[in-house]
């Protein structure tokens, strides 16, 4: 009877598993001494120098101010406040650039694939131009070049003396709405959950007797007869706000500033011509076979579009968009070099210098970036899911 | 929980990692040479000329630091900042002076960190606007849109200076003061605001400087001076005197000129000023003849004044309030000795 010997390969160190939880806990334990480090030395520097630290400043007066708010703001308010001023100012200005964006993105994926000669080219010519050229250039370009030679206030560009252009910005008239105005943002909300019913109602009638129900052309009357109805029997009445040249500037109605018209223009053209690659792309990666099939179906060239080639491309493309929007984002950082007044601008360019506070401030922002970015990679890939390949 | 957040936060940021500093005055000496953060261009404070070397009071000031310590005014490394990035320059060591028409205020010198050296300028904020739009005070500014540099007390003075006279305004913000210029210039703001001494500095530069005028209301002090980090007492005894040694070589009538003569008078002022007497260089820790470097090769302080800002240039600015105590002005040096 041979007792099993203990050869060396069954020594501690020569077990893998052993050795690797040892590597692993050395790495770690070099991270953390590596961060532990820089977080005491900085501290004792900061002590060393005297400069303040913590998040007390946000409470102090900020005591200057800002052209652009989507909420109240006047000098008075905290230092706190511009930084929500701030991130206002930059998800404004995101959030459109990205709804442009796509619908031009689209737009010029698709035409990139026309059978048109003209606008293929006219579409390839745009794309390989704008996504070429460094985005700050364009923003120069839109902002200097575009912009900047608009006629001064008095001899403004005007349409009929309700739309005004000048260097200072495009002046708008803005409505103002009685209190029945209510009523009709009710009807608007209570037709959208009608539309919705009656399209889950149309695809059971599809798969129940194969009936189609027109629910698209439904919907949009029924989103202009509904409200229109209750505006007229709720007695709403409408006034204008119209701009009107006053003193030094056009006061009343809404006010685009040019420094936020270029930064968008900049923004979303820049970032189209690189959804219109993704989309197109996106469309060549549907095997011809499906097309084919399609057809043979007899299925209509806007059918085949809808049904078959968009949600199997949509496969391909969303990962990549979900990179451009974030690009979008992170490019709106931009609006300090043409002193638009965002998140960048105002608080990391203002807030710190008037405070002083730069690590807290710098973190901060990077914080709301994160943030931002992660938000937007959750709902893509909360719809990517939803648009994925479902095998059955 | 503060102090768990705040060490959370440092430790995401390398901004202030490096190891303390020795004296900044070991420093410089070990490098040979030391940076001086000026602006990106401002005519008659720290500019550069056609030759590209940088001109102005505030270069003169880094160059009588440099002068004091290494006996050598062009031993500078000019590091132009943007208003916004100045403090955190200072701050984080990249420079070692900063010199570049900065506010002395309360905040500034305690909770970032920094000592003032001293005023080198004593300045206050103005208007300008266009002829055209036919404004003679300030308070006629009811609405205006105002062309501001961002980050500094510029921007402060002037939402005070609306609220408190029930006046609205609409601020555009720029980085650099070229930029709030520029939009000046092409008529996106009515008002440029700024210190009166930046005014007529940038007035030069503006496509038809004619119609542009300046207003006469000065809202607020502005004392101008050079600025070193805190707790280092032997670079700032060192920065504080060599602007001091300017003001009072000028006081004692020792010029660029003159200075080799003086060294032989008989004026134990003078004398002790330029180290013929005394040991004042060695309580500063630099070389005995300091001062005589500092004139030698920079000048005194009205020099400066003349050649960079004064009759001798295109800004023609008056020395006002800037002359010598004993000339109505408010140059006052404690005395060296």
């Amino acid at each position: 009877m041979t007792v099993p010997q203990k050869n060396s390969s069954s020594k501690i160190w020569n077990d893998p598993v052993f050795r690797g939880r040892v590597f692993q806990g050395v790495v770690l334990t070099a991270i953390i001494a590596f961060f532990a480090f820089i977080v005491s030395n900085t501290l004792h520097n900061l002590e060393v120098r005297g400069i303040s630290t913590g998040f007390g400043f946000l409470n102090q007066e900020a005591g200057f101010g800002i052209i652009q708010s989507l909420i109240d703001y006047n000098e008075t308010n905290t230092y706190g406040r511009t930084f929500v001023v701030g991130i206002l100012n930059t998800l404004l200005v995101s959030l459109v650039g990205i709804v442009l964006a796509t619908l031009l993105g689209f737009l010029m994926g698709i035409a990139r694939l026309s059978n048109n000669w003209l606008i293929s080219k006219l579409a390839a010519i745009y794309i390989e131009t704008f996504r070429n050229i460094p985005l700050l250039l364009q923003i120069f370009f839109w902002y200097f070049a575009v912009l900047g030679v608009m006629p001064h206030p008095r001899e403004s560009m005007s349409w009929g003396e309700l739309v005004f252009l000048n260097v200072r910005g495009l002046y708008i008239p803005s409505p103002e709405f009685s209190d029945g105005i209510t009523f009709v943002y009710a009807s608007i909300f209570v037709t959208l959950i009608g539309i919705w019913i009656l399209k889950r109602w149309a695809h059971k009638q599809q798969d129940d007797t194969g009936k189609q129900f027109p629910v698209f052309y439904t919907a949009i009357a029924a989103l202009i007869i509904i409200p229109g109805i209750t505006y007229l029997i709720s007695g709403t009445t409408t006034t204008w706000d119209v701009p009107a040249l006053r003193g030094f500037n056009f006061k009343g109605g809404i006010t685009i500033l040019p420094e936020f018209t270029a930064l968008l223009l900049a923004l979303t053209i820049y970032t189209a011509a690189f959804i219109a690659e993704i989309v197109r792309a996106g469309i060549q990666s549907v095997p011809k076979g499906q097309l084919e099939a399609s057809r043979a179906l007899g299925l209509k060239n806007g059918q085949m579009l809808r049904l078959v080639v968009i949600p199997q491309a949509m496969r391909v493309i969303i990962p990549p968009l979900t990179s451009q929007y974030l690009n979008l984002v992170k490019n709106s950082s931009l609006a300090t070099a043409i002193g638009y007044p965002d998140l960048v601008a105002i608080f990391a360019g203002t807030t710190l210098n008037q405070s002083g506070q730069a690590i807290e401030i710098i973190f901060m922002v990077m914080a709301v970036y994160l943030t931002i970015s992660l938000v937007i990679s959750l709902i893509m890939n909360i719809y990517n899911k939803r648009m994925a390949l479902v095998e059955r | 929980m503060r102090k768990i957040l705040s060490t959370a936060i440092v430790s995401t940021s390398l901004l202030v990692a490096a190891t303390a500093q020795a004296g900044t005055l070991a420093d410089v000496k070990s490098k040979g040479f030391m940076n001086c953060g000026v602006s990106t261009g401002l005519p008659g404070f720290s500019n550069t000329d056609e030759k590209g070397e940088w001109k102005g009071v505030d270069v003169d000031t880094c160059k009588a630091v440099a002068a004091a310590v290494f006996g050598d005014a062009s031993k500078v490394k000019y590091v132009p900042l943007t208003a916004k990035e100045r403090f955190t320059a200072l701050q984080s060591g990249e420079i070692d002076l900063l010199s570049r028409n900065t506010t002395w205020t309360l905040t500034r010198d305690t909770g970032l960190g920094l000592n003032f050296a001293g005023v080198n300028y004593y300045d206050g904020q103005g208007f300008m606007v266009s002829k055209k739009i036919g404004v003679k005070s300030a308070l006629e500014l009811d609405g205006a849109t105002v062309c501001v540099q961002a980050g500094t007390t510029t921007e402060l003075n002037l939402a005070d200076y609306f609220r408190a006279n029930k006046m609205s305004y609409k601020p555009i913000t720029f980085d650099t003061s070229d930029q709030t210029a520029g939009a000046f210039d092409n008529g996106r703001c009515d008002v440029l605001t700024s210190d009166q001494s930046q005014l007529y500095a940038l007035r030069i530069k503006l496509k038809n400087p004619a119609d542009a005028e300046v207003l006469p209301e000065v809202i607020s002090k502005e004392p101008l001076g050079p600025v070193v980090r805190q707790g280092d007492d032997e670079w700032f005894n060192i920065a504080k005197w060599s602007l001091n040694a300017m003001i009072t070589a000028e006081e004692l009538g020792v010029t660029q000129a003159n200075v080799d003569d003086m060294t032989k008078s008989t004026n134990p002022n003078i004398q002790r000023l330029l180290g013929v007497t005394g040991e004042m260089g060695g309580k500063l820790k630099v070389g005995n003849d300091w001062a005589y470097k500092i004139i030698k090769q920079v000048g005194n302080y009205g020099e400066s004044f003349e050649r960079n800002v004064g009759t001798g240039s295109p800004l023609k600015i008056q020395r006002g309030i800037n002359a010598l105590w004993n000339k109505g002005g408010f140059l006052y040096s404690p005395p060296i000795r």
